[in-house]
């Protein structure tokens, strides 16, 4: 594995080939977890131990996977390894485990980690399949972060849970948008990302399924 | 090395996987539950102090220990409205006396009929604990543990009334599984604000429960207002759980007898 590659796997996930902003995947947790930014930093590190560790176990015991069950596999591996950071969290993080609810135990069903297992660890070896891991979740923590970014702030006034805009019910000027404080906010702010990423990035437009023709106007009397 | 794909092979890759995995998990979960244990009991004392409205923004485990330690246990004999002895339980102390175990034990719990079970708790304890707050050697906090079935989930809180066993200082609920954003919205603060200052009894006409969550917004110019609490919407069974929960645990199941000890001095 030289220098480069290396690179190349865990930084390319962030921006070029994002799971969320390119591949649409994992959307449901980005929902549901980014009302503050502290939610999100600890959801995006759980996904990223889990996609990284779950792809070197993967890749270490590739050669010996039967094709036939290696769905199952993975299922197992990726299933174990969320139960272990749920527990973790609930022991040493109540609070925000408390507030992350069933969404921990939902990484075993976010479509990135299973992808990156089926499409990369099983053809990889062990040292650049867990630079993938962390890679694709890096990608994952950096949408919902900015997300949360402008859900924290224009919703609550706070980052961090640290006031920034003083909010009128606390005898400041920012009266704070509530509908940023719920899931379909979310849906505009990666849809508003995605659109940002791909007028920077133009070769992440996709090809138009069809043209639009100009309009004839036949007169028909 | 044999051929990877033999029906030998996959079930020793299975079986292999399953026994290193289920040792993961399960040591996992084992060295990891003093831990949890602890930050459970740690939630609930926060939360009892929280329904007496004893608990500041961010305070430390340490804060929350050297508070709830100025608090008294006691139990209370459901039927005779007197405080029990705590070998009653066979106990050392009261608060040992874990109530919810106790409502699985027959020799502690008897089952309700099931036109008297308003709040679907199915077996009801003989001794509750109660906590209380003195100040001066003046009661000034009654902290009735209450608990009672929503539209999923069996909800486990505290309703905590002023020392005249009538008005209320504080609800909350400490473990329920009530959909999020709906009927999980009984943990949403501006909600609990309403409780404060609402009355349980009507006392004039008796001591039969009156305070109930109705339906929408509560008219604050009528007379029945303050033992009225607006309800959560979307939440309608999650309302209906908590008014059923509050007037049995109030009522002549519960703590009425206790209450109306209380409020005659004894």
């Amino acid at each position: 594995m030289s220098g480069s590659t290396a690179k190349k796997v865990l930084f390319e996930p962030v921006f070029t080939n994002n799971p969320i902003a390119l591949q649409i995947l994992g959307i449901c947790s980005a929902l549901a977890v980014t009302t503050s930014m502290k939610l999100s930093l600890v959801m995006g590190l759980a996904v990223c131990t889990v996609t990284g560790l779950s792809n070197l176990f993967i890749a270490l015991i590739r050669s010996q996977i039967p094709s036939n069950i290696r769905i199952i596999v993975q299922m197992t591996i990726i299933a174990s390894l969320v139960i272990v950071v749920d527990q973790i969290l609930r022991a040493y993080a109540y609070e925000i485990s408390k507030q992350l609810s069933v969404f921990v135990g939902l990484i075993i069903t976010n479509c990135i980690v299973m992808g990156r297992a089926e499409a990369f660890a099983m053809q990889n070896s062990p040292g650049v399949s867990f630079l993938d891991g962390v890679g694709n979740g890096l990608g994952y923590a950096v949408i919902l972060i900015a997300v949360a970014f402008f859900r924290e702030l224009l919703g609550a006034g706070k980052l961090f849970g640290v006031e920034i805009l003083a909010t009128v019910n606390d005898g400041g000027w920012y009266v704070p948008n509530g509908l940023l404080l719920l899931p379909p906010s979310a849906f505009f702010i990666i849809g508003l990302l995605i659109w940002a990423l791909r007028g920077w990035k133009k070769d992440q437009v996709e090809a138009e399924d069809f043209k639009m023709s100009a309009h004839n106007v036949k007169e028909a009397f | 090395m044999s051929n990877k794909e033999s029906t030998t092979k996959t079930i020793t890759v299975a079986f292999l996987l399953c026994i290193v995995c289920s040792i993961v998990v399960a040591s996992s979960v084992v060295l990891l539950k003093p831990i949890q244990e602890k930050n459970k009991a740690l939630n609930l004392k926060a939360n009892i102090l929280a329904a007496a409205g004893l608990l500041q923004a961010n305070a430390t485990p340490a804060e929350i220990e050297t508070k709830f330690s100025s608090i008294k246990p006691k139990l209370v004999d459901l039927d005779t409205g007197e405080y029990a002895d705590v070998s009653a339980v066979g106990k050392e102390q009261a608060l040992d006396y874990d109530q919810r175990k106790a409502a699985k034990d027959p020799s502690l719990s008897a089952p309700i009929d099931g036109d008297k079970d308003i709040a679907s708790i199915k077996r009801r304890v003989k001794y509750a604990k109660v906590y209380l707050v003195e100040n001066a050697g003046k009661l000034e906090t009654i902290i009735l543990p209450v608990s009672g079935y929503g539209l999923w989930s069996t909800l486990h809180g505290f309703l905590a009334l002023e020392g005249d066993a009538n008005t209320v200082v504080g609800l909350g609920f400490y473990e329920h599984a009530e959909t999020p954003g709906l009927g999980g919205e009984v943990d949403n603060p501006r909600w609990k604000a309403i409780w404060p200052g609402k009355e349980v009894y009507d006392l004039a006409s008796g001591t039969t429960p009156k305070l109930e969550v109705i339906k929408g917004a509560v008219d604050k110019t009528r007379d029945e207002a303050k033992y009225q609490v607006d309800g959560l919407s979307g939440a309608t069974l999650t309302s209906r759980g908590i008014t059923n929960l509050v007037q049995y645990w109030t009522g002549q199941e519960g703590f009425q007898k206790y209450l109306n000890k209380l409020r005659e001095g004894v």
